[in-house]
């Protein structure tokens, strides 16, 4: 234990990209809260937007949910999936350090030249898939090496079995690509020009948008965020997974179940009724799968609950798998065409979204970087564990602050719509459902500013422990150590 | 037979087998015979000796 590899030679495993994408990823995560705070001041008060096109909430966006879903949550995943596949493969990242470098960098140079489009209003109009031609042929290019990374370290493996968190990092990686490269099929205008157009048209085009936007949400923002779970809790607890049976079971559920769950973001288009309810019924299936892996990483700690009291890096990672079970929960039941026709194109779906994004997908890369931090810089803790519960506090009342009015305003709208009067007039003009949620939203904005200085505190407490420990040994009652 | 008809045998077929798949692995999973194995493969993160 007290050896450190520092003093050896030739290190064992990559480590230096590792670091590289865990001081990117809170960069990221910094500037997705940051304009997310922005446009929801904007939805506030509109004058916000400066009468600039470049700060229209329409182009500010997709940069605040493509820098929380691919720059921030993709840069945690690279890094901690090389990590992660190192580790449990007892084996040096396939291509080395150059390979782990090109995949990083070349993933953030996707990052900055997609995010740079949209505010020059360059975008193909696909959620989650805005970045044009030449940013998606660029990005496949980095995939690919990510995937010939990844999958070279897992074939020259020195432990026999491949740990179920490689499983789901792997299953990320593939189904991605196969998302990527089919719904961003498309053909440039000209070779020099930004505009393309799509190879999909009409009902087909939405329905592979959706295809790929549900998937992405399943296997992006759920399966390789679970790879993270498997690994970093029973390493943070220090005690192996509940149930490894359940776990693999839980992995080829979702496996066979996500991929069809799609359509139920088209209940009510023109997409044929027997693929909404096709979707809706996977949609319900999925909830299944989805508490038991919740169930699996929850009882990890069981007979080792005082750890959530003394860490709260820890508490992070066990309260992001309870909004994995909150947040797969909800989804099915939105999925329901009865509570759809409600919820859909309402605030509440705003609210979902956020209860995933920010309490499990930004929950457990905090756990997870309060954990790595520390070891990838040899240190013996965080600097302040103190600051760690405060960030954990005040994020979750963010959290808690941001659904419930999303809730209560998504609902609203939703009944305000649908309701008559007694001749069969709508009963509200759009405009009075946009006034009635003004509070909801200021409420929206105050959950986003206490998000965002939780985040600014794990920023302090990053920079003091990368800086060295030596001031906190003597100012604070000494870390526990993991 | 045309495409259409094919496809609607070929989706039957790949229903039938994607649902044996998953029933093969569930019994993979829960057979008596592998508890001992899947209980050391749990403990592969923690074996690495950090």
């Amino acid at each position: 234990m007290s050896s450190q590899a520092a003093a050896l030679p030739k290190p064992r495993y990559v480590e230096d990209v590792i670091r590289a994408a865990i001081v990117l990823c809170i960069f990221w995560g910094v500037a997705a809260f940051t304009v997310g705070v922005v446009i929801a001041a904007q939805l506030v008060w509109p004058q916000l937007s400066f009468d600039s096109e470049h700060l229209t909430f329409g182009r500010l966006r997709p940069l605040h949910t493509s820098a929380a879903i691919f720059a921030f949550g993709g840069t945690a995943l690279i890094g901690t999936a090389f990590h992660v596949v190192q580790r449990t493969c007892r084996a040096r990242l396939f291509g080395g350090a150059p390979l782990g470098w090109f995949v990083l960098l070349g993933y953030q140079f996707f990052i900055v030249i997609a995010a740079t489009g949209y505010l020059l209003g360059i975008t193909q109009s696909k959620e989650y898939a805005e970045p044009e031609w030449y940013a998606d042929l660029w990005l496949t290019i980095v995939w690919v090496a990510y995937l010939v990374a990844y999958l070279g370290t897992v074939l020259k493996r020195e432990e026999p079995h491949i740990y179920v968190a490689n499983w789901f990092y792997l299953a990320f990686i593939i189904t991605i690509a196969m998302l990527h490269i089919v719904n961003n099929l498309a053909i440039p205008v000209s070779i020099t020009g930004s505009k393309s157009y799509s190879a999909w048209a009409g009902v087909q085009d939405a329905m592979i948008q959706w295809w790929y936007g549900h998937n992405a949400v399943g296997f992006f923002l759920t399966a390789a965020f679970l790879g993270m779970m498997y690994y970093y809790i029973p390493k943070a607890a220090n005690r192996p997974i509940y149930s490894y049976r359940l776990s693999i079971v839980h992995f080829w559920s979702l496996v066979f179940l996500y991929i069809w769950a799609g359509p139920h973001h088209l209940h009510y288009t023109s997409l044929p009724d027997w693929a909404q309810t096709l979707g809706m019924v996977f949609s319900v299936m999925l909830w299944m799968p989805s508490w038991g892996g919740m169930i699996n990483g929850l009882m990890t700690l069981s007979g080792a609950w005082e750890k959530l009291r003394t860490d709260p890096g820890l508490r992070f990672s066990v309260t992001a798998v309870g909004f994995y079970g909150m947040a797969t929960f909800e989804g099915p039941v939105m999925s329901i065409k009865a509570v759809n026709s409600l919820s859909h194109y309402t605030d509440w779906t705003i609210g979902h979204v956020h209860s995933g994004a920010l309490g499990w997908v930004a929950f457990i890369v905090f756990g997870t970087l309060y954990y790595l931090v520390p070891r990838m810089w040899n240190r013996p803790a965080m600097w302040s564990t103190r600051l760690i519960g405060w960030h954990y506090w005040i994020a979750t009342i963010g959290i808690v602050l941001y659904i419930t009015a999303m809730w209560v305003s998504g609902i609203m709208q939703g009944l305000m719509w649908r309701a008559y009067d007694e001749l069969g007039f709508l009963q509200y003009s759009f405009v009075e459902t946009v006034a009635a949620m003004k509070p909801f939203y200021m409420i929206r904005l105050l959950g986003g500013v206490f998000f965002l200085s939780g985040a600014l505190i794990m920023v302090y407490n990053v920079w003091r422990t990368v800086r060295g420990q030596s001031e906190a040994a003597a100012t604070l009652r000494p870390a526990i150590a993991a | 037979m045309n495409i259409a008809a094919a496809s609607e045998v070929l989706a039957s077929i790949w229903t039938v087998w994607a649902v044996m798949v998953f029933a093969g692995i569930a019994y993979w999973a829960w057979r008596p015979a592998n508890r001992r194995r899947f209980e050391q493969d749990a403990r592969i993160p923690l074996d690495d000796g950090q």
